[in-house]
């Protein structure tokens, strides 16, 4: 099981907020899916190297040429507030 | 000049028309926007019908001499909005992506581009690729064309059902535990995840990077490996990318003499569904039928895909999708207090429930005190998946299995319970851990319901698997047309052309 500070010491960390009713059935989710995967723990594996991608590559280059990228209009373009070519945030507390 | 009927054409089919002369591309392109008009308001696949764009791109091709088309220019194809086109909006079906425009196309939008291919527009999908029924979609839920009360599958359920509904000839798709094979099994249609590395992942919207891949939904393998051709490649962009070892080509295979394929013990039994099982055996019997030696063969690690699958995938989306902070695109919460408040009100107002739940499993397994017991050790146990692989691989050609447990559920039915849906995915899940391509083709019915069968095949063997898979298909002969024409309200809008 998850405890409930732990869950809400893990939504801090990932930037997400809950409201009660949304922990009160988070909780128990979360529990049974790490109930589930903890099944992994039981496993005897430590002569195995871990995995991280599955296809082996090495090293991989390219020549150093310079390319056309995107222009600063195109790059923030998207942006929900841009001043001047720049993204503008709340200030930080 | 004759209407175009589009219900069961391939995109072979939609070549030879425009290469005859027998239809233009925009009489082409008209006919599968008339059919969407038609059909889309039931089986809702489309997010974004891109009409305006379809027909100039198709205007284009035919103000080309036909001797200076490329082979493929002037088909239309749709594609899952996980995709960035240049131009069009791209919302992964999540309201924190809502009205992002990119500025760039995606690799694979860009070879399509460059082919001559017209898009249709962009299809519904699980939020950010995370589910198994496409009901995590922000915006609409796309039914089942074989039966409206039913589920796609997904999590690219609205590329699977444009295909089989006949909204576009074939479409493009990302497969991360199934997302493409599982909706093409519930759907009747034939779906192939690449090996990972064959296709660029450049401008595919990042779910978990070690696993997804792009790969076509289509009517038929000879599709399939035709958008294969057109979308491989290694590409500077996505240093991961290593392209196919030769082409797929037309596959072509007749029989399956020579060929040994080991039938996955796991998925027997208890693990799928009766109807599902009987479909297979009958599937495994055609194999012998054409020559194949099929032999049970026992992967017992693969009965841990799904729990390593669901630390490994939810970690990297933890780390991929903290770029959604509401400062670069997309949706932010305003006014904010501070930063960090900004931050928290943009990401829990703008994510779905199960991206949150997926963010917070990845969250807890890769932080402090966790690591080992987790996420390494779910890492360790894709390496025992890989081992017994490349095992199996010694002693066959390829693997066989269902390509989903079940036929496709009703709306509704496992969206409460959240590991119950994971268990989708139990047959498709470790092809992803392993890097391997798989196919999924057709294999018959469960109570009208189509069901699918799994080819699996060593790296970067798509031609060959391919082949066995033209083979099989042909000797299957499974209508992969969706009764849907014939439903209400369908053959009426469809009757005042």
């Amino acid at each position: 099981m998850i405890s409930r500070q732990e869950v809400e010491h893990v939504a801090r960390l990932a930037r997400l907020r809950f409201e009660e009713d949304e922990l009160t059935r988070l909780q128990p989710e979360l529990g049974r899916i790490i109930d589930y995967v903890r099944q992994l723990a039981e496993l005897d594996l430590s002569g195995l190297e871990p995995t991280s991608h599955a296809v082996p590559l090495k090293n991989v280059l390219r020549a150093d040429e310079p390319v056309p990228g995107l222009s600063q209009e195109e790059a923030t373009g998207n942006g929900p507030d841009v001043e001047r070519g720049q993204f503008v945030v709340p200030r930080i507390a | 000049m004759a209407r175009i009927d589009v219900t069961g054409l391939t995109a072979h089919g939609c070549r030879d028309l425009l290469a005859g002369g027998d239809a233009s591309a925009v009489e082409l392109t008209r006919a599968y926007l008339d059919r969407i008009a038609a059909v889309d308001g039931s089986v809702q696949a489309y997010l974004t019908v891109d009409e305006e764009g379809a027909l100039s791109a198709a205007a284009a091709v035919d103000a080309k001499p036909r001797r200076e088309r490329l082979p493929w220019e002037g088909v239309p194809i749709a594609l899952k909005d996980i995709l960035c086109v240049k131009g069009m909006e791209t919302t992964c079906a999540s309201r924190i992506l809502k009205g992002y425009v990119p500025p760039y196309d995606a690799t694979v939008i860009a070879k399509l581009r460059a082919a001559g291919l017209v898009f249709l527009g962009k299809l519904n999908m699980d939020e950010f690729a995370m589910g198994s029924s496409t009901e995590n979609s922000a915006f609409q839920t796309t039914r089942n064309p074989w039966d409206l009360d039913r589920v796609p599958g997904g999590s690219s359920g609205g590329s699977a059902a444009c295909v089989a509904a006949a909204e576009a000839p074939w479409a493009l798709g990302s497969d991360t535990g199934g997302s493409i094979r599982q909706p093409a099994s519930l759907c009747g249609v034939v779906g192939l995840k690449p090996t990972y590395g064959a296709v660029s992942r450049y401008g595919l919207v990042a779910f978990a990077s070690s696993l997804d891949q792009i790969g076509p939904l289509t009517h038929d393998v000879r599709d399939a490996a035709a958008l294969l051709d057109l979308i491989a490649g290694r590409d500077p962009r996505d240093s991961t990318s290593t392209g196919l070892r030769g082409p797929a080509g037309v596959p072509a295979r007749a029989g399956l003499e020579g060929l040994r394929f080991g039938v996955i013990k796991e998925y027997l039994g208890d693990a799928c569904e009766q109807g599902v099982l009987e479909v297979f055996e009958s599937a495994v019997k055609t194999v012998g039928a054409l020559g194949g030696v099929c032999d049970e063969v026992s992967l017992p690690s693969v009965e841990r895909g799904v729990a390593a699958y669901y630390l490994i995938a939810p970690s990297e989306a933890s780390s991929n999708l903290a770029r959604y902070d509401g400062v670069r695109y997309g949706y932010r919460h305003a006014p904010s207090e501070d930063l960090y408040d900004m931050y928290v009100r943009t990401r829990s107002e703008g994510f779905g429930a199960e991206v949150k739940r997926r963010i917070m499993i990845g969250t807890y397994a890769l932080s402090a005190g966790y690591y080992d017991a987790y996420y390494a050790q779910a890492q360790r146990t894709r390496t025992l998946i890989i081992q017994d692989f490349t095992a199996a691989f010694q002693r066959f050609d390829y693997l066989i299995s269902p390509t989903s447990p079940t036929v496709a559920f009703k709306l509704g039915e496992r969206i409460a319970d959240p590991l119950a849906m994971y268990l989708s995915d139990l047959c498709t899940i470790p092809v992803n851990l392993a890097a391997l391509p798989a196919v999924s083709i057709p294999a018959g019915f469960a109570a009208g319901l189509p069901v699918g069968l799994q080819i699996i095949g060593p790296h970067f063997s798509e031609p060959g698997m391919l082949d066995a898979a033209y083979a099989l298909e042909r000797r299957l002969k499974v209508d992969t047309v969706a009764p849907l024409a014939a439903g209400p309200g369908v053959s009426s809008a469809e009757g005042e052309r």
